[in-house]
């Protein structure tokens, strides 16, 4: 299915919702802040149905500590946001693909980086979305964002991105 | 593609040569220990072309096996530039003389013909000292394409006659072929000669793919692909390059295989709503049975080479450790004690040595222990290496070694297990994931 078509349906019902929502989960963004009010361009970061919106002004990602899969009190915030979004576009499933950093050997970082996901996809199960619109991938250290050798760079790596997938059946 | 014909060579009883004594060293031998000892000084001439077509090859035979043999750093190859006499004809006598002059212990001869399409090629072994034949002089035949082999079954049948182990040389390696940016790297199989030459590709790049495992006979090779979108266990026949999906659940992730000894199971790591355990699979059945149940992390598993105990690594403990448990699953053993994490437990084919890979401090290192976990060694260090493989033979280690920051790629190495001799395996572009192979028929 195409997602262009049908967001825009649902535009007037979330601009509702996403002004008192903005506060919690879009207060890093000034272009969401501002978006719900005043001139939104539909499909941009600051239409609150589109997947741009979901990427940038909730956020796609929550981050991890060294060999952890806790969810941290910013990432639960993250993933509420992205719960709320899934609960209003219900045309919308999800594959969660969980990272790790290079320090790791491959095998072990393939589980670590699953049980990432995993922890995810129950956090977002426990907010009321159904798992069958939820799957789990884990590239463990295959797909580093950023290269260097450095903790600023494993910080943004020990990841689990929810990836947005038009369609439930897809 | 190549038969080998093995057959001794007649010969004219050239080793009762006049005039040089008994052997002042003993038998010409090395004895592979963990102590430091010297290179053993040898000679390897040109071999002769007996045919018009086989100057090149003859030259390029003898630089395969002296290669070879100097890579094992048991051997120091004596150049030709001390040569006091030269081998003209692989029937005349050897003028030990002139070879016990240069230091050289051991003289390798050699002759090779080339038939059209076809090579053949002979070679004899010397202890100069002793002024005897070392063995039988063997011939080996097949097609010219296959020259290399032949210079690596040469080399082979020296290092086991001087050793008195088993060999490694005409062995090949499967690994994974790594190109492109690190945010962007491109994977895909490759398989090539145990020294780097002659590399094939196996798959193309369009999705990742991990950990080719050699089959016990190296007719297949086992890995992980993420085709699907998931990581999934494939097997590919090295023959026909045919592939096929082993393990395929909806929902959960496989990878980590390894085979069995005997061939015909696949022990593996599943992962299923966030936890990771092992199972083995009957290849042909497809059955699967579930080896461990725990909400660690399981993986990595390998068979001891009589099938009877595998030995894998777990988080249970809190820390990345390695745990040894019967082939059927059952209680498991903890062997490593040591600080640190360890991973990646890959059994020796001579059942006495585990290698594994050990992260402490910040550095990664390849190390072997004894199979109850006595007797930790560290071979290696760097900024990231893990996921070692064993030589045929047992001796030698290679493994991946990434290096460090934006600019960062993998490479293969190889370590004896005394942890000398470490040197780089020349491939073209990344490499890592190696997984060697036994010794060819």
């Amino acid at each position: 299915m195409t997602y262009l078509a049908k967001p825009l349906l649902i535009v007037a019902a979330l601009a509702l919702g996403a002004c008192t929502d903005a506060g919690r989960f879009g207060k890093d963004d000034p272009a969401a802040a501002g978006g719900a009010g005043s001139g939104m361009v539909p499909g941009s970061a600051s239409d609150p149905a589109s997947p741009v919106y979901f990427q940038q002004t909730i956020g796609d990602r929550v981050l991890f500590e060294v060999d952890q899969h806790t969810l941290s009190a910013e990432a639960k915030q993250t993933l509420d946001g992205q719960a709320s979004w899934l609960n209003t576009n219900n045309d919308y499933s999800a594959v969660i693909e969980g990272h790790a950093d290079e320090q790791g050997t491959r095998e072990y970082n393939l589980s670590l980086g699953a049980r990432r996901a995993n922890a995810v996809r129950e956090y977002l199960m426990s907010r009321g979305l159904p798992s069958s619109r939820l799957k789990t991938v884990s590239y463990g250290k295959e797909r580093p964002i950023e290269v260097c050798s450095e903790e600023s760079c494993y910080r943004q790596n020990r990841r689990a991105v929810t990836v947005l997938r038009a369609g439930l059946s897809s | 593609m190549i038969r080998w014909v093995l057959a001794a060579v007649l010969t004219l009883g050239v080793w009762h040569v006049a005039g040089s004594a008994q052997a002042q060293n003993g038998p010409l031998r090395i004895e592979i220990t963990d102590g430091v000892q010297e290179p053993l000084p040898y000679a390897v001439p040109d071999f002769v072309p007996e045919t018009p077509a086989a100057g090149q090859m003859a030259q390029e035979i003898a630089r395969v096996v002296a290669d070879d043999l100097n890579g094992t750093g048991l051997f120091r190859e004596i150049g030709k530039d001390a040569f006091i006499s030269q081998i003209t004809s692989f029937s005349s006598p050897v003028q030990f003389a002139d070879w016990k002059a240069i230091n050289a212990q051991a003289l390798i001869t050699g002759a090779v013909a080339v038939n059209g399409g076809n090579v053949t090629v002979k070679f004899r072994v010397w202890d100069v000292f002793a002024g005897q034949e070392l063995g039988q002089g063997l011939q080996f035949a097949g097609t010219t394409d296959g020259w290399r082999r032949m210079a690596h079954k040469v080399a082979d049948a020296v290092y086991s006659r001087i050793t008195g182990e088993g060999a490694y040389f005409d062995s090949r390696v499967v690994f994974v072929s790594e190109s492109g940016p690190k945010d962007d790297r491109k994977k895909r199989l490759a398989i090539m000669d145990y020294d780097g030459a002659n590399v094939q590709y196996l798959t193309d790049s369009r999705s990742i793919v991990l950990n080719p495992r050699f089959s016990p006979t190296g007719d297949r090779v086992l890995y992980t692909s993420f085709e699907s979108g998931f990581p999934r266990i494939h097997v590919l026949d090295v023959a026909n390059v045919g592939r096929r999906v082993l393990q395929s659940e909806e929902g959960t992730m496989s990878f980590g295989s390894r085979f069995s000894p005997d061939g015909q199971k696949v022990v593996f790591s599943l992962e299923s709503g966030g936890n990771t355990d092992l199972h083995v699979m009957d290849i042909a059945s497809g059955n699967k049975t579930r080896l461990t149940s725990a909400p660690s992390i399981e993986t990595s598993p390998s068979f001891a080479p009589d099938g009877s105990r595998i030995v894998f690594e777990s988080d249970r403990s809190g820390s990345r450790q390695l745990y040894v448990m019967p082939s059927g699953g059952g209680e498991a053993q903890r062997i490593s004690f040591g600080p640190g994490n360890y991973g990646t437990p890959v059994w020796s084919p001579r059942g006495d040595l585990i290698a594994f890979t050990k992260q402490h401090k910040g550095r990664f290192h390849i190390g072997v222990m004894r199979t109850d976990g006595s007797g930790e060694r560290l071979l290696t260090a760097s900024f990231l290496e893990e996921g070692p493989t064993w030589s045929p033979n047992g001796r030698v280690i290679m493994f991946t070694r990434e290096t460090q920051g934006a600019q960062g790629q993998a490479s293969l190495y190889m370590v004896d297990i005394t942890g000398r001799s470490l040197k780089k395996v020349r491939t073209p572009g990344g490499a890592s994931d190696p997984s060697w192979s036994p010794l060819q028929r």
